[in-house]
């Protein structure tokens, strides 16, 4: 599957066999936007943690990609949107160890780590929407201190 | 023809069920020609008739039973499986389905032919729905071959996973009392169960004391995979083997990093070969490469 610059894709996120597909496509549009194999690496495990978290927490949903053009250098938006019960408490979900369920608690945390840019947007009952973004060769962020 | 005169008095869905009795045999050597059953049917014309006949009673049984939009109907049971094996081997010979779909849909035109011929008097309204029918009825057989074709694709898919399961976790001996298990692939939660057991299976079968778990393979090592790790790591632990994880490749190594991803007390090493030699070592067993003047003994040994 080729994406071209510019272009937006959306996958669906229901179930183990999608997750590899969310992989494979984000490791492939991280590619083809000259990515180095490090930055592949970090963009496909973030988008591996989050498209968990999408189907095991949030009951499944979608991840959209876009590639950025408008930058300095090519840069690759995700998008992960689930309808599922949303996040009480933002703060400690982003926190290491943390979890509801059996996980490590390192996904989100985690995630946040592997890329330039990070928000959530959830709140209880009314799902989750997490997106992260990425540019080729921009240094990593400097680490803030949770 | 007498038997004209009266059908035409009928419905259309009757008018088509008799044409397509009466015109069986020329219907039958018209699909003969075309593109999909030349292709399917290769040994000889006549096989690609029969073929032809047997789909065309079929369809006249279909009608019969008044159930032109019905994939599901009776008459297409017989058929259905010379039907599937159509598509497929169509399908196999890298036709995509549009083009699949493409030829189905070229076997209409010949019997459409053959039924306006043999409806030169009837009223232009009797024969639009005589056409219209039959395109219901051709669209329908379309389906049905579809439908068939791909609910064999789906049940090849799950076979296909089912071995990829089993194939894909051999362990091997690599020396007394080490053992190796290439990881390759994904590892999900139904995959690492399955290297987990045969792990621990072939640590009593061997009498291991070390095994190497290789992740080489495993193309990305996010905090469930490091997760089902660590269990496997501590399970092996429990019947008295010590682990080591190698195979991590430069880029995996910073992203578990920047991921805070800890293996904690367990021994890794970069290659295969680092971990075999870190194995031989606390065994207590040395390689001996031969010296400059080539003549030293190759091979290990035990000191």
């Amino acid at each position: 599957m080729h994406t071209a610059a510019g272009s937006q894709a959306r996958l669906p996120i229901r179930s183990d066999m999608d997750l590899v597909w969310v992989r494979q496509h984000v490791r492939q549009t991280a590619a083809q936007l000259g990515f180095g194999l490090v930055d592949q690496t970090k963009l496909v495990t973030a988008a591996s943690e989050l498209a968990r978290n999408t189907l095991v927490y949030g009951g499944g949903g979608t991840m959209e990609t876009e590639t950025l053009t408008g930058g300095a250098t090519p840069g690759l938006r995700l998008t992960f949107s689930d309808e599922g019960p949303g996040i009480p408490d933002l703060e400690q979900a982003l926190s290491d160890g943390f979890t509801s369920g059996e996980g490590l608690g390192m996904g989100l945390g985690g995630a946040r780590r592997l890329v330039h840019e990070f928000s959530i947007d959830s709140s209880p009952g009314a799902g989750t929407t997490v997106r992260v973004a990425s540019w080729v060769g921009r240094p990593p962020r400097p680490r803030e201190e949770a | 023809m007498p038997e004209q005169a009266e059908s035409t008095a009928g419905s259309p869905t009757l008018e088509i069920k008799d044409f397509l009795r009466r015109r069986r045999e020329q219907i039958a050597q018209r699909w003969a020609d075309e593109p999909l059953f030349r292709a399917v049917f290769t040994v000889s014309r006549d096989e690609a008739v029969e073929a032809g006949k047997a789909v065309v009673d079929a369809l006249a049984q279909v009608a019969d039973a008044a159930r032109l939009e019905d994939p599901d109907a009776a008459g297409f049971t017989e058929v259905r499986e010379q039907l599937a094996r159509m598509g497929t081997a169509r399908s196999r010979a890298g036709l995509s389905t549009a083009q699949v779909s493409g030829e189905l849909a070229a076997l209409r035109p010949p019997v459409e032919n053959l039924l306006l011929a043999d409806l030169p008097d009837a009223p232009a309204e009797h024969t639009r729905a005589c056409v219209t029918a039959l395109s219901v009825l051709m669209g329908t057989l379309r389906v049905v071959v579809m439908q068939t074709a791909l609910s064999e694709g789906q049940a090849l898919i799950d076979r296909q996973r089912l071995q990829l399961l089993e194939v894909a976790t051999p362990v091997i001996k690599l020396w007394d009392g080490i053992v190796a298990v290439p990881l390759i692939g994904t590892l999900d939660s139904a995959r690492s169960q399955v290297v987990m057991e045969t792990l621990l299976e072939s640590i009593v079968e061997q009498q291991a004391r070390y095994a190497i778990l290789d992740i080489t393979g495993v193309p990305t090592v996010d905090s469930l995979v490091a997760q089902h790790l660590m269990k496997t790591v501590a399970a092996a632990r429990l019947m008295g083997a010590e682990c080591i994880v190698s195979g991590i490749r430069p880029a995996i190594a910073q992203t578990m990093v920047h991921l805070g991803l800890d293996l904690g007390t367990v021994v890794t090493r970069a290659s295969l070969a680092d971990a075999l030699g870190y194995v031989l070592h606390q065994l207590g067993v040395g390689i001996v490469t031969p010296g400059a003047n080539g003549t030293g003994t190759s091979g290990a040994v035990a000191r």
